[in-house]
């Protein structure tokens, strides 16, 4: 029994090199966020190290760290002019778009990545989102793509933070994401990819729940599960102000 | 101070939203308008989705329109009946404009159809208040015979007439049941209280002495607006009670500052700035559609129904 977990071990240390002999020791500074009412955006530090088990080998390595948002259906449209005003005309509807993507690095993604590793890994930002399923309803969708890509560039939801990454002595590094304060709920996943001339030598990944908590978490499971209640409620709040302002004026001002 | 919006899902400063409140309640007490074509655009500019907006906004309409006709109601400036009959027409022409949206909506055009029909309708009741209003004003100047409030025409010849005492009026029902269907139309279409169709249409349509146009016109908007805030809960959940919470304290200071400095105006000034009010809404809305726009494309959660 032990003589073959043994020999199943070394046959793991025999495999590893094909791999790469190098791998990844991460953490982050935290993997939750609460949000509450007073949330204003949230910093996360992505941090950790290279294990080697035999020297470095030759050339430079790089390092990529993507955080990627639950993603969520997303309408594009697209103005036209037509008898001399501009309406939305087109529109390509995408089912599943990253709320939130940010990919930040060490270097120029495109000298750091290979085209081919980008589209196994689907790192790069227009790799990410052409891999989402169109609609096609538009003569060409791409255009429709790449404009949310700008929009959402401008945002600040996508983010390509090249430099963003510190690598020290080839073998510490870390990086401060920014999380910004129009959050969507759900699971962000975090990955943390090593490269070497271009190829992926080791990849990790890691999830940051993000939840609502406390007052934001009350009202937002009250409107969906009661709706009728939180209607009504939200009257009664509507009502009783206006009464509260006017008899509280009557009080200043006989 | 930012505070983070659960529906929304925006983090806002909350000072800014008790600003944008207190603004449009003021142009609420003042006018006796809901301030719901002013609110919605407001919204859309600091960042909250348009669906969360226009369904918080009908909420924050409800507030201030209670607060202003409490105000209104120590001058005794309500007619109950004439806001009763406004509203029965109102909730059948808002049946008939929500019908007509689904319509447009099949057909892929309702951006179009409500924007056009807001410069439409903003443009024309700006301009013929501005226009009557200005008239009257130099009338007044002058010092000539002041015109009578109503005069009488085909309309006083109508079966079914009722007395409106608080209004001064004896004329027949089905003027004001049309005047309703017409703004509750509007209202569903354009997603609105339809303060600014109402109150014209009271002035011009119906004779009614200014006085108690404004408080009768925010006592029929408390129901129309609290009939779509409780919808858009149930039925799409985009009403947010912090968001709104914070527009309503805004707002119900707001609207009793603006009763008060709307009873020290003259009528005819507060007509004027209305239509002004109006006009420059209509004209921006007009500038939207013909100026072409920076980034043509828009980003919308959600598929299209």
């Amino acid at each position: 029994m032990r003589g073959l977990a043994i020999l199943s071990l070394m046959a793991a240390l025999v495999a590893l090199p094909a791999m790469g002999s190098e791998g990844i020791v991460a953490g982050m500074s935290q993997n939750r966020v609460s949000i509450t009412a007073s949330f204003d955006g949230s910093e996360i530090l992505i941090y950790g190290a290279v294990k080697r088990d035999a020297p470095a080998p030759e050339g430079p390595m790089e390092v990529i760290i993507t955080v990627e948002g639950p993603a969520t259906p997303v309408t594009i449209r697209k103005k036209d002019r037509r008898a001399g005003i501009w309406v939305n005309t087109e529109s390509v509807e995408v089912d599943a778009a990253p709320s939130f993507y940010a990919v930040a690095t060490t270097g120029p993604l495109r000298s750091i990545l290979t085209e081919t590793e980008d589209l196994r890994h689907r790192i790069s930002l227009p790799r990410v989102i052409r891999a989402v399923g169109a609609a096609t309803e538009a003569g060409d969708p791409a255009d429709f793509i790449e404009a949310m890509q700008r929009i959402r560039l401008n945002e600040g939801r996508y983010r390509v933070l090249q430099g963003g990454v510190e690598f020290t002595e080839q073998t510490l590094f870390r990086s401060d994401i920014v999380l910004p304060s129009n959050l969507t709920e759900g699971e962000y996943r975090v990955r943390i990819f090593l490269t070497r001339e271009g190829r992926v030598v080791d990849a990790q990944d890691r999830v940051i729940g993000v939840r609502k908590e406390g007052l934001e978490r009350f009202l937002f499971n009250l409107s969906r599960e009661q709706p009728w209640a939180y209607g009504i409620l939200s009257l009664v709040l509507a009502a009783f102000a206006g009464w509260a302002a006017s008899a509280g004026f009557r009080l200043i001002r006989p | 101070m930012q505070l983070y919006l659960p529906i929304a899902e925006v983090s806002v400063n909350a000072f800014l939203l008790l600003g944008l409140g207190g603004i449009v309640g003021f142009l609420s007490g003042m006018f006796g308008v809901g301030g719901g074509f002013l609110i919605t655009p407001l919204l859309f500019f600091i960042g909250v989705p348009p669906a969360v907006a226009v369904a918080t906004g009908a909420n924050q309409v409800v507030a201030s329109s209670v607060s202003g006709v409490l105000a209104q109601l120590r001058r005794k400036a309500v007619d109950f009946r004439m806001g009763t009959v406004l509203l029965i027409g109102g909730f059948a022409g808002s049946g008939v404009g929500i019908w007509v949206f689904q319509w447009m909506t099949r057909l892929g055009q309702v951006d179009l159809f409500v924007q056009l029909s807001y410069v439409l309708f903003l443009g024309l009741i700006g301009a013929m208040m501005l226009q009557e209003s200005l008239r009257s004003w130099f009338r007044a100047q002058k010092g000539g015979p002041v015109r009578r409030s109503h005069v009488h025409t085909w309309v006083h010849g109508l079966p079914l007439k009722m007395k409106f005492r608080a209004s001064g009026l004896y004329i027949s029902v089905l003027p004001p049941l049309a005047v309703g269907a017409l703004v509750g139309f509007l209202a569903a279409i354009m997603g609105v209280g339809g303060g600014f169709v109402m109150v014209p249409a009271m002035i011009y349509l119906l004779g009614m002495p200014t006085k108690v146009v404004v408080g009768t016109s925010l006592f029929q908007i408390i129901f129309v607006t609290a009939f779509t805030t409780f919808m858009h809960a149930v039925t799409s959940q985009t009403v947010d009670i912090l968001l709104a919470l914070l527009l309503i304290i805004g707002g119900v200071i707001g609207a009793q500052v603006g009763t008060t400095v709307g009873v020290r105006l003259k009528a005819e000034q507060l007509r004027i700035l209305l239509a002004l009010l109006v006009l420059a809404v209509s004209v921006k809305i007009a500038l939207d559609l013909l100026i072409r726009p920076g980034e043509l494309y828009s980003v919308m959660p959600g598929v299209l129904p």
